[in-house]
């Protein structure tokens, strides 16, 4: 059996879910920050702040970019709704052809029935 | 998924982002599986609803191999131009009546699709999932509204699929 990661939108809403995480968000919209001043300004460690960037990253609410020791977060390209969109019209391209296919195996099913009368 | 948006009386066909470089998309089809691998692997067949009619492109030619290691190529006429533009790949894997995978090789960073059908009680549900080389390559793809269906400059889906 294949154990499928959670579907992206809910990783999303996982990473909302957290008062810290949307308050980096609320920061990083106002401007770039490295993670030790992210740090400071929620009175986290270092670690525990990476986390919580991480898990941003994760979903592509943060991007973040390492020159020399310092770690540098913004916002990500924030892609979820063009995201969503674009699935749904995937997700009807798909019912569409389905649609055809449904007659096509229905056709296929009264000839198979018409053979098996002959035989 | 929201089912309510399919046609009425239509079984539902969900689709999903599974992780950072996965789609899946199911569907039940009222029918055995192999008529429905059938209609995945005879070009007339597969002719008649691999791009819905509604959608105004028409798929000139369709060359099926359908066994492990075979090729396939669809050719679509480009609308409005004398012109034609190719879809093709490689059937890495055919199980009759169970499983078909193949490569989709029109562009480096093409998918690899596998649908598999899985029959009970006269019903086949329908899996394809697809899996990109990596996250940027899915990102790509959805960035430039492409569905790996047919060639890109056919994609505007949502003008296509108005109405």
């Amino acid at each position: 059996m294949v154990q499928y990661m959670p579907p992206r939108c809910d990783a999303t809403f996982a990473a909302l879910s957290d008062a810290t995480r949307r308050g980096v968000l609320e920061q990083l919209w106002r401007g770039d920050a490295s993670i030790t001043e992210l740090a400071e300004r929620f009175h986290m460690t270092l670690t525990g702040m990476k986390k919580h960037v991480g898990l941003l990253e994760e979903v592509g609410l943060v991007t973040t970019e390492k020159v020399g020791r310092v770690r540098t977060c913004r916002l990500g390209p924030g892609r979820l709704e063009d995201e969503m969109a674009w699935l749904d019209a995937y997700r009807r391209m798909w019912a569409a052809r389905f649609e055809g296919m449904d007659a096509i195996v229905e056709e296929l099913k009264q000839r198979e029935k018409a053979d098996g009368r002959q035989d | 998924m929201d089912a309510k948006t399919d046609p009425a009386g239509k079984n539902p066909t969900t689709a999903d982002r599974m992780s950072d470089r996965e789609l899946v998309v199911t569907r039940r089809v009222n029918g055995p599986a192999h008529l429905i691998f059938r209609a995945w692997t005879t070009p007339a067949l597969m002719q008649r609803w691999w791009v819905p009619k509604s959608f105004g492109i028409t798929l000139l030619s369709c060359e099926i191999e359908a066994r492990t290691g075979g090729k396939y190529r669809f050719v679509f006429a480009v609308p409005g131009t004398e012109q034609t533009t190719s879809f093709f790949g490689t059937y890495l894997e055919v199980i009759p009546d169970a499983k078909i995978v193949w490569t989709n090789e029109e562009s480096g960073e093409g998918a690899v699709s596998t649908v598999t059908f899985a029959e009970r009680d006269g019903v086949t549900l329908v899996t394809v999932h697809e899996i990109y080389p990596s996250k940027e390559a899915l990102d790509e793809a959805i960035a430039s509204g492409s569905t790996g269906a047919w060639p890109e400059q056919f994609d505007a889906l949502d003008a296509l699929l108005a109405g």
